[in-house]
């Protein structure tokens, strides 16, 4: 279990208690967190479940792996930190994770 | 040249004559699905989808041969891959089914040819692998952020308005030609930057590219890349203008005379990449948009909801996209020996993904025989394909679509379809050519 907090882009919060194992993706879905597409259902297909993972958290979470690179690499509005929220996997050591909700979904 | 020792595939389809390859591979579109052996099954003849007869047939197969082989079809041997999950795995994975338009290409028909003569060759990024796809593609993408669309919704919004308060009332008209066909070329002229009027040049062009083996507009397909080439002429002297300007415009043309991986584009891949671009924003946003008006006509009970409810837009508009499937299917040719539902792949094997199939595929979408505009998860629908080339255009056509329902649901009651449809006769574009319709008041 790990406390997963969603920054909108208009600023607002979602504090969501996200289940290991489950993608921080099917976190965001399940609680209605709003900016978040995910139209191929977490296979790294769509690249509309794009977050900004904070500064801070990023070696944590870790990198893009080379198939979420390539689609990450299309959206010309992605992010040092941009990662797909389809393949972070949600784990203990995420407690606490904040990611921030791009404006637009492409 | 010798032609008895050169005479490739190309030069065959090049020279044939449209009307006799139709005649020879003519079937009868009615006939009873269930009738037809499996092995004999081609779920691709255009004559099924100008007949809108298509549907049961890939009913079939996703129940009793997903991933079907069909030896025998006009556009020579293919795998069509019908269920959505398969469909999914094919579009993710370029590393292993190719979109090469020297292996073949995106549709049936495309021919393997590893030297192909450029007078016959388009080019274009959607017809390419890595890297040269991610390069071309990332050179026009700007255009089509959700950002950057914000600022035409207004244009869009506007034109919408006065496209449908000058349309006829109480007498039958062509919904297609009149709404569909208006609000798609115009916005593909601005996206150009070229004048509106020229839109129907657009249009021509495109209709061109998708009826090229058609004998009801070409005797031979030779004769179909003659009216193309003359696109080419059209957009070489913008080309030369957009070069010239000091400050680089914001429009394609611009973007493509200044993208690293585009700026020196042979003539033949300007052409091919302008062919992408007409087409693939114009004949699935139009399709779309008729596509929805027929769909509501056969479901009187969901446009009673949306004229109820008309906040329903929204999701009504991912509807129609997955209902109309406007793009029926793309191909893909094999790189290596695979497997897919338990079926051997060869390397160079063609293969369909039928999106139309997919987007019908009940163990993927509740209910997916039915047209709801208020889903629970509207968006989950392969007719955007997935993986790297997932339409890149996929925003700008839900925007034009939402636009125009605001709009209608502004103005009319109803749009009464008065008449049979008439369809486009291809199963790479699922099109309405013609929908005549009504508006009371």
């Amino acid at each position: 279990m790990a406390k997963i907090r969603f920054i909108g882009f208009d600023g607002t919060e979602y504090a969501v208690d996200a289940v290991d194992g489950q993608s921080v993706m099917q976190s965001a879905i399940d609680n209605a967190v709003p900016g978040i597409d995910a139209d191929c259902g977490g296979q790294c297909s769509c690249a509309t479940c794009h977050v900004i993972v904070d500064a801070a958290w990023i070696d944590v979470v870790g990198r893009p792996g080379e198939r979420e690179e390539e689609m990450l690499d299309l959206n010309p509005e992605r992010d040092a930190n941009s990662r797909l929220s389809c393949q972070i996997p949600v784990r203990d050591e995420l407690d606490g994770l904040i990611v921030r909700l791009p404006e637009f979904q492409m | 040249m010798s032609e008895s020792s050169r005479a490739t595939p190309r030069d065959e389809i090049l020279t044939r004559s449209n009307k006799e390859f139709f005649e020879q591979w003519a079937i009868d579109p009615h006939r009873d699905p269930a009738s037809v052996p499996l092995a004999d099954i081609d779920p691709g003849h255009p004559y099924l989808f100008e007949a809108r007869t298509e549907l049961p047939y890939f009913e079939r197969l996703r129940r009793e041969d997903p991933v079907h082989y069909c030896e025998k079809s006009m556009f020579g041997p293919y795998w069509a891959v019908t269920k959505y999950d398969d469909i999914v795995y094919v579009d993710s994975h370029h590393d292993l089914f190719s979109s090469d338009s020297r292996l073949g290409g995106i549709n049936l028909g495309g021919i393997a040819d590893p030297n192909p003569d450029p007078q016959f060759h388009l080019p274009m990024f959607i017809m390419e692998d890595p890297p040269k796809h991610d390069e071309q593609r990332k050179v026009v993408a700007p255009m089509f952020t959700p950002r950057h669309l914000q600022t035409l919704q207004e244009l869009i919004r506007e034109r919408a308005g006065k496209i449908l308060d000058n349309l006829p009332r109480n007498e039958e008209f062509n919904w297609v030609r009149e709404v569909s066909v208006e609000l798609t070329g115009q916005m593909l002229a601005t996206l150009f930057d070229i004048p509106q009027e020229d839109r129907h040049k657009l249009i021509y062009w495109s209709d061109t590219t998708q009826n090229i083996g058609n004998p009801e507009f070409f005797d031979t397909v030779e004769e179909g890349f003659q009216e193309l080439w003359k696109c080419w002429s059209y957009f070489s002297d913008v080309w030369q203008q957009r070069k010239a300007q000091k400050e680089p415009g914001n429009d394609l043309i611009s973007m493509l005379v200044h993208g690293e991986s585009t700026k020196d584009m042979p003539p033949n891949e300007y052409l091919g990449n302008i062919l992408l671009l007409i087409v693939g924003g114009n004949d699935t946003t139009r399709n779309s948009i008729s596509g929805g008006v027929l769909a509501l006509n056969e479901n009187p009970d969901q446009y009673r909801k949306l004229r109820a409810n008309p906040e329903l837009v929204t999701s009504m508009v991912p509807e129609i996209i997955r209902w109309q499937t406007p793009v029926a299917h793309m191909a893909r040719t094999a790189l290596v020996d695979t497997e897919l539902g338990g079926k051997q792949i060869r390397k160079g094997d063609r293969l369909a993904m039928w999106y139309i199939s997919g987007n019908r595929d009940s163990d993927a979408i509740e209910n997916a025989d039915r047209f709801i505009i208020d889903r629970a998860n509207p968006r989950k629908h392969v007719a955007f394909g997935f993986g790297i080339h997932r339409c890149l255009g996929n925003r700008l056509g839900e925007m034009q679509l939402k636009v125009i329902w605001e709009e209608i649901l502004k103005r009319f009651d109803s749009i009464e379809v008065v008449g049979d449809p008439v369809y486009l006769r291809s199963s790479f574009i699922r099109g309405i050519r013609e929908l005549p319709v009504r508006i009371s008041g």
